[in-house]
């Protein structure tokens, strides 16, 4: 056990020095342009697993938190003047806040009710940021959000974020944070009980998890980090539109968490990486992309429920039922750990 | 006085859309327990078959109809046997995935094939009707009229008629219904031709009024549910009121308060009413 344990150590460092040296490798701006939009969307999407994979509530709302996340930092940078650094965490909170004040009354429902209630509040989002005029600048959005504002560190000096390489640095950084919270969170106490009301709510209740405190402990949160993905987007990209908020958006993500694996670590993140660069490749296939999503989004929930990083758990778990077998004469079959995978 | 008897009748107008589509979604959603959010697409496609039948094959506007119902009604049967049928058994939320993959397609398909633009059906009846202060074209006229007959007949026809007494055997006790020798699967499959075949009927009949487009079906899908939730789901009275109410609440808002917020109304009311009783008005507890 601790050999595998060390093994797969050293197989996450490893991908984070690749992480980390990806600038040297990759030298066309269009592809490494490509790569920090996916890092972008892979906190949007593992911040959905978290509502979605862990807790079993399909907010359809995400892309409009996202949305508020940019909104956010646009108005709070052009408008008052703020720093992107006291901005982001700002449009987080208001973003969590938003989401708490939503959760109240949404998550009392269950199943499809939740998900068509907070679907109705993304359309609503979108509404308002198309027809608030004054504020949001109407269906032509927000122009010339400015880039992160110089950081001083005491020891490393000024850093910059003009270049493409400073960008991917700090989008990369906004990806680890996201993924330790998460990390933390969900192999926590905390953690066992998103699970318990996903598996099974009423009996999460009778073993007396605070079953509604515990759903919206994990909606705010995912928000919060939903907001931070679209304040990062905002200010890095210099202009949003009521289509930064688009529903379409939440259905792009649902397909990466899905086909990259629900409810794991990495299949969010693998899933918002490999979809887009597997796109970019079928370039030909562009207008005929969402058909191929939704085809793929139907596939994959009837047949593999647990997507990519499920299949390769299974496949991982045969090889090594085979090896024990061939070792011990087919007495000693080594069973799934205890993760539960029934819902979704 | 005049203009809110226009606002009236156009609530009244509206509502008659959304109490039709309802009623057909009450039917999958509310009795057999499908989320089928694709339910507004396939109320789009309906407009865009007639659209073809009218442009292409040169149809009249009532054979257009009919083939439109009749199309859509195979579409629905083969959407639930592809989509919802292999995932009868599992939690709620992997049907409500589902149909988003289904409405993707649809959506995507529509737009590959016909453009993204919206398209405009030649006007059947285009003349208008003088009454009591008000002006309205005969085929809004129409519009209440058709909604209300076929409002009736699929009153009749659950009530009266052996296939529609199946239906509700179903949604009171599935296994009961499976003792007593009623096919389940098929019963599925009616209610879904049923359903996605009065969308259709619905979508044809509003088609020359307003422009197809097709994004036409995406927020007539989610008010539906909101009108299935609000008049409780599975209840067939519920939905008809409730789509009333609903486009009385759209058109005079719209006229009154605000016309660009006018869709903010009946999402607003859903998130309320959510509030208090979460299980709808009239709704029973989920499991």
């Amino acid at each position: 056990m601790a050999f595998k344990f060390i093994k797969e150590k050293w197989f996450y460092l490893g991908l984070l020095i690749l992480a980390l040296i990806l600038p040297l490798i990759i030298t066309d701006r269009y592809i490494f342009q490509l790569v920090i939009m996916s890092i972008i969307f892979a906190i949007a999407t593992l911040s959905l697993n978290l509502i979605l994979g862990y807790t079993g509530q399909a907010s359809l709302a995400h892309a409009g938190f996202f949305g508020i996340g940019a909104y956010g930092v646009g108005l709070l940078t052009t408008k008052l003047g703020l720093s992107f650094w006291l901005a982001l965490p700002l449009a987080s909170l208001i973003s969590a806040i938003i989401g708490f004040l939503i959760g109240l009354p949404t998550l009392r429902s269950r199943g499809s009710y939740f998900a068509i209630a907070t679907l109705c509040f993304g359309v609503i989002i979108t509404i308002v940021a198309g027809n608030w005029v004054d504020l949001t600048g109407g269906h032509t959005g927000l122009l010339g959000i400015p880039r992160p504002n110089p950081l001083t560190l005491p020891f490393a000096g000024k850093i910059e974020f003009e270049s493409q390489t400073s960008h991917y640095y700090l989008v990369l950084f906004f990806l680890l944070l996201t993924l330790l919270v998460m990390h933390r969170l969900v192999f926590s106490l905390q953690g066992l009980s998103f699970m318990a009301v996903r598996n099974n709510e009423p009996l999460a209740e009778a073993v007396g998890v605070n079953t509604f405190a515990t759903k919206i402990l994990s909606f705010v949160v995912a928000n919060f980090f939903a907001g931070m993905a679209g304040g990062i987007y905002a200010s890095l990209i210099g202009s949003i539109s009521p289509s930064t908020a688009s529903v379409n958006l939440t259905f792009n993500w649902l397909t990466f968490l899905l086909l990259g694996g629900v409810a794991t670590l990495a299949g969010p993140i693998i899933g918002a990486f490999c979809i887009p660069i597997l796109m970019e490749y079928l370039q030909f296939l562009q207008e005929y992309r969402l058909i191929i999503f939704g085809a793929l989004l139907i596939v994959v929930i009837i047949y593999f429920p647990r997507g990519l990083m499920g299949g390769i758990d299974s496949l991982r778990l045969w090889i090594k039922n085979s090896y024990t077998r061939r070792k011990a004469g087919g007495d000693k079959v080594v069973t799934p750990s205890g993760k539960s995978h029934q819902a979704v | 006085m005049d203009l809110f008897l226009q606002q009236i009748f156009n609530g009244i107008m509206l509502g008659s859309t959304y109490a039709v589509v309802a009623l057909g979604l009450t039917l999958v959603f509310g009795i057999l327990h499908i989320p089928n959010f694709a339910h507004g697409h396939l109320y789009m496609l309906g407009a865009y078959i007639s659209f073809v039948a009218m442009t292409k094959f040169g149809l009249g506007f009532w054979t257009a109809l009919v083939a439109s119902v009749l199309v859509l009604a195979l579409v629905g049967v083969v959407v639930e046997r592809l989509v919802y049928r292999p995932l009868r058994d599992q939690p709620h939320i992997n049907s409500f995935i589902s149909a988003i993959g289904a409405l993707m397609i649809l959506e995507t398909g529509v737009i590959v094939t016909w453009g993204p633009q919206a398209h405009r059906i030649p006007n059947p009846y285009p003349g208008t009707v003088e009454l009591l202060g008000v002006t309205m074209t005969q085929q809004r006229l129409l519009l209440i009229i058709a909604a209300l007959v076929l409002i009736l007949l699929l009153q009749l026809f659950i009530k009266k008629t052996t296939p529609g007494t199946t239906i509700e055997a179903v949604a009171q006790n599935r296994e009961g219904a499976m003792l007593v020798g009623i096919n389940v699967n098929r019963v599925s499959s009616l209610t879904f031709a049923i359903s996605t075949g009065t969308a259709a009927a619905a979508a044809c009949l509003v088609a020359p009024i307003f422009m197809i487009s097709p994004v036409m079906g995406a927020l007539l899908g989610m008010k539906a549910f909101i009108i299935v939730i609000l008049g409780g789901l599975g209840s067939v009275p519920g939905a008809i009121v409730g789509g009333y109410i609903l486009g009385l609440i759209e058109s005079l808002g719209g006229g009154y308060i605000s016309a660009d917020y006018k869709d903010v109304f009946a999402f607003g009311a859903l998130l309320l009413i959510l509030a208090f009783k979460p299980t709808g008005l009239f709704g029973r507890e989920v499991s």
